[in-house]
C-alpha cells in the first residue's frame, strides 16, 4: 500500500485540526485543570465531536460507524496530540469500541457499537494492576457465582474512569499470573454494586482513575467473547491502542518541536537570535530527522491495522517504541531550548512534556515495546 | 491485452533470449560492477555483451529520451522493465557517474549540441566520467574552490588541483568545477566545464584509504586546454549545476542506509546464543541492535513514503533532506554492529579465513559515507537553514 494520505484522509485531518483548535485545545485543558474537573472533558464539546461522527470513525458501517478505518482515527488522534485536546477518544473509541469489536459476540456488537458510534456510550478498559504495563500478570480474580461471576481486585490507569458507563475489566478465570491463557473480559457497569471508582490525579491533568472491585457480581452475559480466551483479542486491541497512542504522540512531539523552533527564531541573547547558534541548529535538525522517521512508522503501522497485516504486533511495538523515544526527546529539548520560561506553568510548553510521559507509559513504554520489538524480530 | 501487458510480454521474451547466464548471477561486491569506458575493466566477457545488447535498445538508461541513446520509457514501462529484470535476477548492464550524475545535469542544463555529443557515449558505456569537485582547501566549503580557468578566446587554460576524485585514474572525461572569476562572492564565478582526461597536463595519483582500497585520486591540472563548447550553462553560473548534481549524489549515497536483507539480531543470535526466552544473551548488545533495527525500519518507511508522496503528486517533501544524513549515519551504526557481533574474525584484514577482511574493510569504508558528498554536519546546516528556516 502506498504510504500516502488519500484526499478523504487529508480533509478529515484538516477538519479535525479546525474543530479541536477552536473547541478542545490547550486553553480548554488548562481551564478544566484549573477548575478541578474530574470528568476530563467538557460534555458539550463531546456532543460536537459526536455530531462530526468521529466516535464511529473506525467502527464498521454495519454497526453504525463511518468505516473509515484506523488510519482515519489515527489522523484525528494526531490532531488530538497537537492540540492536547481533553477528549475521551482514546478510552471510548480507540480502546472501548475496538475491544468490543475484537472480542464481542455478534449480539454484543449489535447492542453496544451503535451507541459508542453515536457518542452516547463511554466504555473504558480496566487492565493494569501494578506500576507497569504487564497484561499477562493480571491477578484480579473472577470466580463462578451462581449463573454468573464474582470479581475481586483492583485496577489502575483506567482512562476517563469517571465518565465511563461501562468498563471492560480483564480478569483471571484460570491459570496463574504470568499466563496469557485464562484471562476473560467482563463488561461491568459503572454503577454495579461493590464497584468503587476513584479519581486519580496524574501529571497530565486528564481524566484517569482506579477501580476497586469488592465482590462485584455479573451475569454470564457480561463476558465479552469467550471465557478464558480474551488474550488474542486483547492483544490485538492493545496493538491498535498503542498505534493510536503513537499517532497522538506524533502530534504532541511535532507541536512541541514547532513551537520550540519558533522560539529559537525570536529569543535573543548575546545580541543575536539563539536560533543562529550552530549548537542549537544541529540539535533541532537532528530532531527534525527523527520526527520524519516517526511520521513514517506511524503511518505504516496505521495502514497495517486496516490491511490486517500479520506484521501488526511488530509494527505496533516499533511505532510505540519509536514515538516514545522521539516524543521524549522533543519534549525534553522543548523545555531546555525554551530555558527558564519553559519551566513556568504560565507558558504552555510544559503541558506537552506532561501529556507525552503519560501517553508513553500507557500500555507499555519504550523499554517494554523495544524489548517486544526485538523478541518479535527473533532476538 | 493492454499496451503495458504487451510491453511486459515482449520485454520478458527479449530478456530471456538476450540476458547471458553469467549476467543473471548476483554481483560480487563493488569491483564486479561494469563501468564501461575506453579501457573497460572486464571480469567476464558477457559484461560487455550484455551492455551492448541493452544499449542497443536504450535500456542502459531506460528513461532518457531516445534521441540521446536512452530507452524513452515512461515510468510504468521502466517499472515493468525493472520487475522483469528482477524476475530473471538480471544485473544492471552498466553503472557509471555519467548515468547517475552528469547525464541528469546535461539533460537539464546542457545545450542541444552537448547532449548530442556526450549523452549517447554514456548510454553505450563508451566514455567513463569522473567528477572534479573537492579541492584540498574546498571540502565542506566547496564554493571556496580555486582551480582557475583562464579565458583564451575559444578555450580555457586550466590550472589547479582536485582531490577525492572518484576513479580519476580510470575515467576518460571529467566534469569539473573551475573558477572563471574571482571578483564576486564565492558562489559566483564558478563554471562547469567538461574535458578529456587524456589531455596534456592532466595527472592523477590514487589515494590509499584506511580500508586499503584506492577508489579516489588526487588530480592535477597543469595548463590543461578545455574547449569553450564544453562549458555547460553560462560562464560563472556553475554553482547552480553543482548543487543540482550534489542532490543526485546524496540520494545515491543515502541508499546505503537501507536495511540489510538478513536481520542483524538473527545473526547475533546465531553467533552469540540466546536465553530460554529467546532473547540474545548479551542484553546491552541486544538493546543496541534493537535500536538500529527500529531506526532502519523507520528509515526504510520514510524512503517509501517520500517516493509515494512524490508519485501521488504531493511534491518532494522536506523529508528528503534527511536522507543523506540519516542513511549514512545508519550505515555506520550497522558496520559498528557487524564488528561487535562478529568479534575477532570481523577484525581480520587479509586471508581467506577472514574473507579477505571484507567486514573490517567495509566498516572502515563506511566512515567516509558521512563525509563524502557533504558531511553530516553540512547536511544538518542545510536542514536547519533551508527546512527549519533558522537564521545565519
Amino acid at each position: 500500500m502506498a504510504l500516502v494520505l488519500t484526499e478523504e484522509q487529508m480533509m478529515l485531518k484538516e477538519s479535525a485540526a479546525g474543530l479541536l483548535a477552536q473547541k478542545a485545545g490547550l486553553a480548554q485543558l488548562r481551564a478544566l485543570r484549573d477548575a478541578g474537573d474530574t470528568q476530563g472533558f467538557a460534555p458539550e464539546v463531546w456532543q460536537d465531536i459526536a455530531t462530526m461522527g468521529w466516535p464511529g470513525i473506525a467502527i464498521p458501517e454495519a454497526y453504525g460507524g463511518l468505516g473509515y478505518g484506523y488510519t482515519g482515527l489515527g489522523l484525528v488522534l494526531e490532531q488530538v496530540g497537537r492540540h492536547l485536546s481533553p477528549v475521551p477518544l482514546q478510552s471510548t473509541v480507540l480502546l472501548g469500541a475496538t475491544l468490543i469489536n475484537e472480542l464481542g459476540s455478534e449480539a454484543q456488537k449489535q447492542s453496544l457499537l451503535p451507541a459508542v458510534a453515536a457518542g452516547e456510550l463511554h466504555v473504558s478498559l480496566a487492565l493494569q494492576e501494578g506500576p507497569q504495563h504487564a497484561p499477562e500478570d493480571t491477578a484480579l480474580k473472577a470466580e463462578s457465582a451462581g449463573a454468573g461471576y464474582r470479581l475481586q481486585g483492583g485496577k489502575c490507569l483506567v482512562l476517563d474512569a469517571l465518565a465511563a458507563q461501562q468498563f471492560v475489566v480483564i480478569a483471571r478465570t484460570a491459570g496463574v499470573p504470568g499466563d496469557s491463557a485464562g484471562l476473560t473480559a467482563f463488561l461491568v457497569a459503572a454503577d454495579a454494586a461493590g464497584l468503587t471508582v476513584e479519581q486519580r490525579s496524574l501529571v497530565d491533568a486528564r481524566g484517569v482513575g482506579a477501580l476497586q472491585l469488592d465482590g462485584v457480581e455479573v451475569d454470564a452475559s457480561a463476558v465479552l467473547g469467550e471465557v478464558d480466551a480474551a488474550w488474542n483479542g486483547l492483544s490485538r486491541s492493545l496493538d491498535i491502542a498503542n498505534i493510536g497512542l503513537a499517532a497522538e504522540l506524533l502530534g504532541v512531539a511535532t507541536e512541541a518541536f514547532e513551537r520550540t523552533v519558533e522560539y529559537l527564531k525570536e529569543r535573543k541573547q548575546f545580541g543575536k537570535v539563539i536560533g543562529s547558534f550552530q549548537g542549537l541548529q544541529h540539535r533541532a535538525a537532528e530532531l527534525f530527522a527523527e520526527l520524519e522517521l516517526a511520521r513514517s512508522i506511524v503511518l505504516k503501522a496505521l495502514q497495517a491495522v486496516d490491511a490486517e497485516d500479520p506484521q501488526l504486533p511488530l509494527l505496533a511495538s516499533a511505532a510505540k517504541a519509536k514515538l516514545c523515544e522521539v516524543a521524549q526527546r522533543a519534549t525534553n529539548e522543548g523545555i531546555q531550548m525554551h530555558g527558564g520560561i519553559g519551566m513556568t506553568d504560565e507558558y504552555d510548553i510544559g503541558f506537552f512534556i506532561k501529556r507525552a510521559r503519560v501517553a508513553q507509559h500507557t500500555f507499555g513504554d519504550y523499554n517494554y515495546h523495544l524489548d517486544r520489538f526485538a523478541q518479535l524480530s527473533g532476538f | 491485452m493492454s499496451d503495458l501487458e504487451h510491453f511486459r510480454a515482449d520485454t520478458r521474451a527479449w530478456l530471456e533470449e538476450n540476458c547471458p547466464a553469467a549476467m543473471r548471477e548476483p554481483v560480487r561486491g563493488f569491483d564486479d560492477l561494469y563501468m564501461g569506458g575506453r579501457n573497460p575493466e572486464v571480469d567476464h566477457p558477457d559484461q560487455q555483451l550484455w551492455c551492448e545488447r541493452m544499449a542497443e535498445r536504450g535500456w542502459t538508461v531506460p528513461q532518457w529520451p531516445r534521441e540521446y541513446g536512452g530507452g524513452g520509457l515512461n515510468k510504468e514501462e521502466a517499472k515493468i522493465l525493472q520487475q522483469e529484470m528482477a524476475r530473471l535476477g538480471a544485473r544492471r548492464p552498466l553503472e557509471s557517474f555519467g548515468i547517475s550524475m552528469l547525464g541528469p545535469a546535461l539533460l537539464k542544463f546542457g545545450s542541444e549540441a552537448q547532449k548530442q555529443e556526450h549523452l549517447p557515449p554514456i548510454c553505450r558505456g563508451e566514455i567513463r566520467w569522473c567528477q572534479g569537485y573537492s579541492e584540498p582547501n574546498a571540502g565542506s566549503d566547496l564554493a571556496s574552490l580555486q582551480t582557475r580557468a583562464e579565458d583564451r578566446g575559444d578555450h580555457y587554460i586550466i590550472n589547479g588541483q582536485k582531490v577525492w576524485t572518484s576513479y580519476a585514474d580510470k575515467a576518460d572525461w571529467i566534469f569539473c568545477l573551475v573558477r572563471t572569476d574571482n571578483s564576486g562572492s564565492k558562489h559566483e564565478g564558478i563554471s562547469f566545464v567538461l574535458f578529456d582526461m587524456a589531455s596534456e597536463g592532466v595527472t592523477t595519483r590514487p589515494i590509499k584509504l584506511i580500508s586499503g582500497s584506492s577508489p579516489f585520486c588526487e588530480t592535477f591540472f597543469d595548463n590543461v586546454r578545455a574547449d569553450k563548447r564544453n562549458l555547460v550553462g553560462e560562464e560563472g553560473k556553475g554553482w547552480a549545476i553543482a548543487k543540482y548534481l550534489l542532490t543526485h549524489e546524496r540520494e545515491m549515497i543515502s541508499a546505503f542506509g537501507a536495511a540489510p536483507s538478513k536481520s542483524l539480531g538473527a545473526v547475533a543470535v546465531e553467533n552469540l546464543g540466546s536465553d530460554a526466552s529467546g532473547r540474545l544473551r548479551n542484553g546491552i548488545l541486544r538493546h543496541t541492535i534493537a535500536q538500529y533495527q527500529l531506526d532502519a525500519l523507520a528509515f526504510g518507511a520514510t524512503m517509501s513514503r517520500v517516493g509515494d508522496e512524490a508519485k501521488a503528486g504531493q511534491g518532494l517533501g522536506a523529508a528528503s533532506s534527511i536522507f543523506k544524513y540519516y542513511g549514512t549515519e545508519l550505515n555506520k551504526r550497522r558496520n559498528e554492529l557487524n564488528l561487535a557481533i562478529g568479534g575477532e574474525p570481523a577484525l581480520g584484514w587479509a586471508g581467506d579465513v577472514y574473507d579477505g577482511g571484507a567486514t573490517s574493510r567495509d566498516w572502515l569504508r563506511s566512515k567516509g559515507n558521512s563525509i563524502e558528498g557533504g558531511t553530516s554536519e553540512v547536511q544538518l546546516n542545510i536542514i536547519a537553514k533551508r527546512v527549519l528556516g533558522l537564521p545565519d
